[in-house]
């Protein structure tokens, strides 16, 4: 799946990468514990988070997620957002809670991470 | 084996706002040396985990980044306050994060064990009341 097809999936507005619409993701990730993304996800991730705060940014750039999506129609900072045109990382905004935005990349074909990001199997 | 790099970066208690800067930082080093993502998603959740633990834990303290031929080393020291139990420390769920951190999404209970799965080699001192040390080394292929 593309970055281009999460965004029409999930009926996003792009906040920042417009131009990295075609670039692929293998996976995605729900949660607003950045502790528990930290210890699960990897590369190529699509993380969708109704919590807001430049801590989002930073974890996801020390982990290659390449795509955060902001659910419940929550707007960042531009503080956080420049952080994340500096980390060149895609984010977006979907009024859709994040439940129904996970149950959307899902049944389109977007598996979610079944490895531990230090690489066993949990 | 020849240390070819080594960077001190202080972090302050308590900075919520600045945590991961260092991290960053490292981040962008290694990657500018050419260490590989794998390797270097890694060495880069192991030290945000450590630096975000410096910041919400201890009394302040530095994080170390040293660079060898065959690996990179990351050493955490602070000034305390120390860890009493270390084993209860290590257990996935055991956290005893104050409420900021919690807010900020983190102090779930997952940073020492996520550490020790990142790192190849994982050692950690504390004595209360001097400080902890963490020194955590990640093999280059």
């Amino acid at each position: 799946m593309t970055i281009g097809e999460v965004k029409s999936i999930l009926e996003a507005k792009v906040l920042v990468g417009e131009e990295r619409m075609e670039e692929p993701v293998v996976t995605a990730c729900g949660s607003d514990l950045m502790s528990d993304v930290l210890a699960f996800v990897k590369d190529r991730t699509v993380l969708i988070t109704g919590l807001i705060n430049p801590h989002v940014v930073r974890t996801s750039e020390m982990l290659d997620i390449t795509c955060i999506v902001f659910s419940r129609g929550k707007l960042p900072s531009q503080e956080i957002l420049e952080e994340a045109e500096e980390s060149g990382i895609t984010v977006m905004s979907t009024e859709m809670t994040t439940y129904t935005a996970c149950g959307e990349l899902y049944v389109h074909g977007l598996p979610g991470t079944k490895k531990r990001a230090g690489g066993e199997g949990a | 084996m020849a240390v070819l790099m080594e960077k001190v970066f202080p972090v302050e208690a308590g900075a919520y706002g600045t945590a991961g800067e260092a991290s960053t930082t490292i981040k962008r080093t290694l990657k500018q040396l050419g260490v590989g993502a794998e390797v270097l998603r890694h060495v880069s959740v192991a030290c945000y985990e450590v630096e975000l633990n410096l910041v919400i834990h201890s009394l302040g303290g530095t994080l170390t980044l040293q660079v060898e031929p065959d690996k990179v080393t990351l050493i955490s020291k602070d000034v305390g306050p120390g860890i009493p139990d270390i084993e209860k420390a290590m257990t996935e769920g055991f956290s005893t994060a104050n409420e900021e951190a919690r807010t900020l999404g983190f102090g779930a209970g997952m940073g020492l064990p996520n550490m020790k799965r990142n790192s190849t080699e994982f050692d950690i001192q504390s004595e209360v009341g001097v400080g902890t040390t963490i020194t955590m080394s990640f093999a280059l292929k």
